[in-house]
């Protein structure tokens, strides 16, 4: 070992052979402390937790328990912790990252018993739940008051809220209102080893670093979320609608830079190209024009007023950049259809292909035209089609690559594919993730965007919440052997990736 | 690495290996805030300017070192803004220093604070690594959200050296209102705005004054105006309001009597401590002009739901952050240690031994 490794956990150096765990003695100490509805260990009963949104990678663990108080997430970790035994916490398993993908040799916690909502302030705008609350749930519960819960992912209606933390998910109307992050004042949570911590208030912010912000996007690596306060928002009173076509992806996406450029936040920027349109419209029957290159779907809410306002200002940038056609919805049915198509792209594709593969890169957007070009060229060298779906106004872009996982080599070339847009997503000054989190499927691409010292520093960050590394080992941050090996599949003109670290 | 990148790094060795503690310093318009300062001076300002402005993306990417003034002028000059609207406590400060202070103006309840708008982060660890963090995207959830770590860590994790920040357009109009209440009154109805879709973008009250300001679409602002009544404050009036809030050059902060700043729950009851108080973000921000003793003013923030700092004070002892409960604190030493193992970095400025 060497002094820069010194210090680091042995999880930092490589993944933890975690395959002698005492199997008999683990079980006997749930059962003491959990009800039997609450624990499973019938490799049977076990089956539907096996996999999470992102099921080309299954794995039945050790154990499944399904704690309902957080009494009982704190005995399970206390025990899991003495054992020696890995932990990964699951909400709704929606997830399309992997990142609730069971561990081989570990206990997989499902927080999805605890899904009460414990109180509702109108006044204070705040709602107290539980993790496994679905995401919807507390925008209708909240409802009567004129509020709801901004972020808004495309699972929302099953997602939970605390996944929603693990990923520091977003949604179509993030730009404005913001991502989790934003949207969640205090967390209470539980650390590997049993230990009730509080991070945030109910006020603005709390003393000390911001953990509030690290536990977001920690992909239940930190700690076991186990009640949550989110911030509500009033509901405006009216929203509209824009859907403007283009015929050429350029034009759509410097139209879209236009509009940021005349001081307008939308409520929703997002776009399609042309297949994923004509896959939502035969689904859907959006009514959106199949002949155009590029769609964009522009939304202002607010005041009756400040709409008028501003759909005015919309629709002029937008026909000054070479809109072919400017739609403005006429009443929310028309609203509501215009959406129908983009929330249910995902679907589509489902429908014109055995299987799809979504990737989640964000980009500077005036880096798009080249993205769309180099996917255009992938297509050719992986034989595999990509439609574009993208919140083009913060720049995360869901290429979903068509495949068929029961044509041999389908899978592997949409992997490699998959791999081919995050490269270039980093290249172009962007990132791997926008919102579906690292978890199993991106974690090799973790090597090349963070150098050894950042990724270093993220074990660190781990460490100090979770010494022993039993909080969802091996998902989100690789290990330095990992990217070694990584490193040398992918070895260039004669070149070891990190020469400085050590190979084991 | 750039030279000024390189000498800090080097500098940064020679510290931890000797255990010499760093003091990093801006422009020193915060000396004021937090725990005593100790060690040898390590002057940020040598590495500065905007890196790239990017009106389009709504992102700037600006040097720790560069002046506040600076920064906010490039802005404007693209009729954008940091959202944040943060303080600048005199003519020196510099972004590095408003990140690392983590403190946000009269624009925070509405608009967020500025580890919300906090993207990216170039920084030297106490190792003297160069580590980069988050990037110039609004949405990135690759490794943790190290950027925001950095907000308000004054400095005790690492020497900033860039900043990426999410801006926002300035707004089209804006308008401040006044209403004459009681606190009680002015708190009740602060959340109540809060709670409807109105254009509000800071609220304030002060003696009986309860002041409200709108911005947004120009129809917004005049339907609120015409909705709330009140008194409208003239455009030179209310930026003087603001500014004075924002820069507690107005006269309730004035005098030698502690400065407290009582951050709890917006709807939280008086805070029923001897002295004056200023209230703002919409009820969550409370300021106390107080003698009381620091741990019946901590006792009763906590019971409010919130927390004390000692904002301004000659005596510090007491301790400028309200104290951490102990999982809390384990957590906190053992990330300052994994990003400064030697504890040179601006030792003692958040906690004693952080």
């Amino acid at each position: 070992m060497t002094a820069a490794t010194a210090s680091l956990p042995e999880n930092a150096l490589r993944e933890v052979d975690y395959s002698q765990v005492d199997v008999a003695r683990l079980i006997g100490e749930l059962r003491a402390v959990l009800p039997p509805v609450a624990l499973l260990h019938d490799s049977e009963d076990m089956r539907p937790y096996e996999c999470d949104g992102l099921s080309i990678y299954r794995q039945v663990p050790l154990a499944v328990v399904l704690p309902g108080t957080e009494a009982e997430v704190a005995a399970v970790l206390k025990i899991c912790h003495s054992v020696g035994v890995p932990v990964v916490a699951r909400g709704a398993g929606t997830g399309l990252s992997g990142g609730a993908l069971p561990h081989a040799h570990g206990v997989l916690l499902s927080l999805a018993r605890m899904n009460k909502i414990l109180n509702i302030d109108p006044l204070a705008r705040t709602a107290v739940v539980q993790p496994g609350v679905r995401n919807l749930r507390i925008s209708e519960e909240v409802a009567p008051h004129g509020l709801y819960y901004a972020p808004d992912p495309s699972s929302q209606i099953a997602c939970s809220i605390g996944g929603n933390v693990a990923e520091n998910a977003g949604g179509v109307h993030c730009l404005k209102y913001g991502l989790t992050v934003h949207n969640v004042l205090r967390i209470r949570g539980v650390t590997i080893d049993g230990e009730v911590v509080e991070i945030g208030n109910h006020g603005l912010d709390a003393p000390g670093y911001d953990l509030l912000a690290l536990m977001h996007g920690s992909e239940g690596m930190l700690a076991v979320v186990t009640e949550i306060t989110v911030k509500l928002t009033p509901k405006p009173q009216f929203a509209q609608c824009v859907l403007a076509a283009f015929d050429d992806v350029i034009k759509a996406g410097e139209a879209v830079a236009a509009v940021i450029a005349a001081g307008i936040i939308p409520a929703g920027l997002e776009m399609m190209d042309q297949p994923a349109t004509a896959a939502v419209e035969s689904f859907v029957h959006a009514g959106y024009p199949l002949d155009a290159a590029a769609i964009l779907l522009c939304e202002s809410d607010g005041t009756p007023e400040e709409v008028a306002e501003e759909i005015q200002r919309m629709c002029a940038v937008l026909e000054s950049h070479g809109a072919t056609e400017v739609r403005i919805s006429r009443d929310e049915a028309e609203r509501m259809r215009f959406w129908a198509g983009r929330k249910a792209a995902f679907p589509a594709a489902g429908r014109i292909s055995a299987d799809y593969y979504c990737m989640d890169g964000t980009i500077p957007r005036k880096r798009l035209g080249e993205m769309l070009t180099a996917i255009q060229g992938m297509e050719k060298t992986y034989s595999l089609r990509c439609i574009n779906v993208f919140h083009a106004g913060d720049g995360n872009m869901h290429p979903l690559i068509l495949f068929d996982a029961n044509v041999p080599g389908e899978l592997e070339r949409a992997e490699e594919f998959g791999a081919a847009i995050l490269d270039l997503s980093v290249d172009l000054g962007g990132t791997i993730t926008g919102e579906h989190g690292v978890g199993i499927e991106k974690i090799n691409q973790m090597c090349r965007q963070f150098n050894v010292a950042e990724r270093q520093t993220f074990f660190r960050v781990k460490a100090a919440f979770d010494p022993k590394g039993l909080l969802n080992p091996g998902k989100a941050i690789p290990s330095m052997n990992r990217c070694a090996e990584f490193g040398r599949m992918h070895v260039q003109g004669g070149q070891v990736p990190h020469p400085e670290i050590e190979r084991f | 690495m750039t030279d000024v990148e390189q000498t800090w790094a080097e500098q940064i060795r020679e510290a931890a290996a000797s255990k010499t503690p760093l003091r990093i310093r801006g422009g020193g318009s915060k000396d004021f805030y937090g725990q005593p300062l100790a060690g040898t001076v390590l002057d940020a300002r040598a590495h500065r300017g905007v890196i790239s402005h990017e009106p389009t993306e709504l992102v700037v990417k600006v040097r720790a070192g560069t002046p506040l003034a600076e920064l906010e002028a490039a802005l404007l000059a693209e009729g954008q803004m940091l959202g944040f609207e943060p303080p600048h406590f005199g003519p020196d400060a510099t972004v590095g220093g408003c990140v690392a202070a983590g403190l946000s103006g009269p624009r925070r309840a509405t608009a967020g604070a500025v580890r919300d708008f906090m993207l990216g982060v170039t920084l030297l660890d106490g190792r003297g690594n160069r580590l980069h963090f988050g990037g110039e995207v609004m949405k990135n959830v690759a490794g943790y959200d190290v950027a925001r770590l950095m907000t308000g860590s004054l400095g005790t994790l690492g020497v900033l050296l860039d900043v990426s920040i999410k801006v926002l357009p300035l707004p089209v109009a804006e308008a401040t209102l006044r209403f004459e209440m009681d606190a009680l009154e002015a708190v009740a109805q602060m959340n109540r705005w809060g709670g409807q879709p109105l254009p509000v973008s800071a609220t304030s009250w002060m003696a009986g004054v309860l002041t409200v300001r709108l911005s947004g679409a120009e129809a917004a602002v005049t339907a609120a105006c015409a909705r709330l009544g009140g008194d409208r404050l003239s455009e030179q009036a209310a930026r003087a309001h603001w500014q004075g809030l924002r820069e507690q050059s107005q006269g309730f902060f004035g005098g030698e009597a502690p400065l407290w700043r009582l951050s709890v729950p917006s709807v939280a009851e008086a805070t029923g401590l001897a002295g004056s108080q200023l209230i703002e973000w919409g009820g969550a921000q409370r300021w106390v002009r107080t003698e009381q003793d620091a741990a019946s003013v901590r006792a009763r923030a906590a019971v409010l739901g919130g927390h004390a700092t000692l904002f301004r004070g000659a005596d510090k002892s007491v301790g400028a952050f309200h104290p951490l409960p102990p999982a809390l604190r384990s957590i906190h030493q053992r990330l300052k240690h994994s990003f400064d193992p030697d504890g040179i970095l601006n030792p003692g400025r958040l906690y004693d031994g952080l």
